[in-house]
């Protein structure tokens, strides 16, 4: 059990690191984007304003920690 | 004709982009790694310390040769999503990293500092021998070598299988890992004089640049140019990040300026 729970931590590191935040909002972006590419619309543009928006809300917290 | 040299322009490109993303990711890791082994060789042994890393760099060849058959299994589109998305919380976490350090709210990656601290770590444990090994010389330089090399491994197999040339990926690592073990051989003390956090802010960009590209192509989306699009998305990346450190850095100048006239 205690191998299961030191994996788990270890994969939450190396995959979401210190910000959920940040790992919640790119999936919700992800999400976005799919639906939108769904209803038809183009959607090169979302992610990389998604990603801008990500980064600046990670920066401010790590800022204000 | 003009079709089809546009085509393997585009694959070029990416093909480029891939091994020169795989070469920097590996090589950053791959400098903390050998820091890692030094310590423990010169302060443990080197028998016990090289046999560590041998042990750890055959754990990751079986990994690596597990998964990536079953990653190519995988449709192309849930792969780049799952992948893109991956590559993104993951991309992110380095850039922002070095966008902190580079604006000075975050100190720097200093390789001989950390030398310095696992080296009086390692000397002051107690012996434990095993089958003629110093277990914790053995177990220290096992865990760095796994755990840097699995961030190595993770890119190679995602950018890998994603991009179709899962060789390809791995030449860049292979490079990277001739070139460090060369170098680290040659001068036998940790390569403090590598430009990591530079290094770490190009690793940070590509994994950014890549997570963004495929992360709209596995959510239903084209991009304009289709692959020729990695050079817009990375100028995008560059310009976002720059940006970043210049208004942080003016920030930090601020606070400094104010805690001066508070002193």
């Amino acid at each position: 059990m205690k191998y299961v729970v030191s994996f788990g931590r270890f994969c939450w590191d190396f995959v979401v690191g210190d910000d959920w935040i940040a790992a919640a909002l790119v999936i919700a972006a992800i999400g976005g984007t799919a639906a939108l590419a769904h209803g038809g619309i183009a959607v090169w543009w979302a992610m990389p304003l998604a990603v801008a928006a990500v980064l600046y809300v990670s920066l401010r917290r790590a800022i204000a920690a | 004709m003009v079709r089809e040299v546009r085509y393997v322009l585009r694959r070029m490109t990416a093909g480029v982009f891939l091994v020169l993303s795989a070469f920097l990711a590996s090589a950053v890791e791959m400098v903390e790694a050998l820091t890692i082994v030094l310590a423990s060789g010169v302060a443990r042994g080197w028998r016990s310390s090289l046999t560590g890393m041998g042990a750890a760099v055959l754990a990751l060849a079986v990994i690596v040769a597990g998964l990536g058959p079953a990653l190519t299994v995988i449709p192309i589109n849930a792969l780049r999503l799952v992948v893109g998305g991956l590559l993104l919380t993951f991309g992110l976490q380095w850039l922002r990293k070095a966008i902190l350090r580079a604006s000075g709210f975050k100190a720097l990656h200093d390789e001989d500092e950390i030398f310095s601290r696992e080296l009086a770590e390692a000397k002051t444990a107690a012996p434990l021998l095993r089958g003629g090994l110093d277990w914790y010389g053995f177990t220290l330089s096992f865990k760095g070598v796994l755990l840097e090399g699995l961030e190595v491994a993770f890119i190679v197999l995602t950018f890998g299988s994603t991009q179709g040339s899962i060789p390809l990926a791995a030449a860049g690592a292979a490079a990277a890992l001739v070139l460090v073990a060369g170098v680290g051989i040659a001068v036998r003390a940790p390569l403090a004089r590598v430009p990591e956090n530079t290094l770490k802010f190009a690793v940070g960009v590509m994994l950014t640049t890549f997570g963004i590209f495929w992360s709209t192509e596995g959510a239903g989306g084209n991009w304009p140019g289709s692959d020729a699009a990695l050079f817009g998305v990375l100028a995008f990346v560059i310009a976002l990040s720059a940006l970043s450190v210049a208004v942080l850095r003016r920030r930090k100048r601020d606070q400094l300026v104010a805690a001066g006239a508070r002193a």
